[in-house]
């Protein structure tokens, strides 16, 4: 019975998987292509590997399945922030019809090519 | 004491990753995590006493099933604008104020602000300023936009960490 749940969470994670490789060639530039590289494919896998906690139960590859969970969980937004903002650091644009831009109207007040942190 | 907390952590870390009650893997663990309590453990804990209090457990838990409501939610969002043959999207970066002051809480709002629907974090500065990118903006004001992305989980951060 187990197993089939299991089978079926795999399943559904290996789907959300790949939303977030459509949006990554759909979308249109660095930044809306980070969000649903994060968020589909951070669920995503998440879903896979309770998949195959539910499957092996609590053994040595169970437990080590579910104690990824949390480290995806953590690691995949400060990657998606670290990517976003070198990008824009150095100097990828945002798409031609974006609506608003703040960060780059900050960056211009303090000193362009500089981080300003 | 900081050091302490965080060896007690690594060492249960390590447990759940062997998950066996061997000598040997109880040594190796013991030396591995004294070797990086060692090198980390100036970085790590600041203030290890809010550690004992029960109550943040609570609203760290509270803050997790929250958090894992609304990346379901952001799933389904991206998903829909990624599928829908028009792709429904107006992008840009708004800029939010948070209230937050520890370090921690505001690497968990920013990270938290990743997760939920629409909204990717881009930078953030000394006084709190968080430069977010919103995929679908509705509102370019600043005081709005905080109201929208960021109070949701504020409330609960501030009782989890200050």
């Amino acid at each position: 019975m187990n197993d089939y749940i299991g089978l079926g969470v795999i399943f559904i994670g290996i789907l959300f998987d790949l939303f977030g490789c459509i949006g990554l060639v759909r979308l249109p530039d660095v930044y809306n292509r980070l969000q649903a590289a994060t968020k589909c494919v951070s669920l995503g896998t998440c879903g896979i590997m309770f998949g195959i906690f539910l499957m092996e139960g609590f053994s040595g590859l169970g437990v080590k399945a579910l104690v990824a969970i949390p480290l995806i969980f953590v690691t995949a937004p400060t990657a998606a922030h670290a990517l976003a903002r070198g990008a824009h650091i150095a100097g990828v644009r945002l798409w031609r019809k974006s609506v608003c831009d703040e960060y780059e109207e900050e960056k211009k007040q303090v000193g362009r090519g500089k981080p300003f942190i | 004491m900081s050091r302490i907390v965080y060896f007690i952590i690594a060492y249960a870390f390590w447990l759940l990753l062997t998950l066996s009650v061997d000598w040997q893997h109880l040594v190796t663990g013991a030396v591995v995590c004294g070797l990086t309590t060692m090198i980390f453990g100036k970085i790590s804990i600041s203030r290890a006493r809010k550690l004992f209090q029960p109550q943040r457990y609570f609203w760290m838990v509270l803050y997790v099933l929250v958090l894992l409501w609304e990346c379901l939610k952001a799933n389904f969002d991206v998903a829909y604008r990624v599928l829908h043959p028009a792709m429904p999207i107006r992008p840009g970066i708004v800029k939010a104020r948070s209230s937050l002051k520890t370090d921690v809480a505001r690497t968990c709002l920013a990270n938290s602000i990743t997760m939920t629907p629409g909204t990717l974090t881009v930078d953030m500065n000394g006084e709190g300023d968080l430069y977010i990118h919103w995929i679908n903006v509705k509102d370019d004001d600043a005081q709005h936009a905080t109201q929208m992305i960021v109070k949701r989980f504020e409330r609960i951060l501030k009782r989890v960490f200050e």
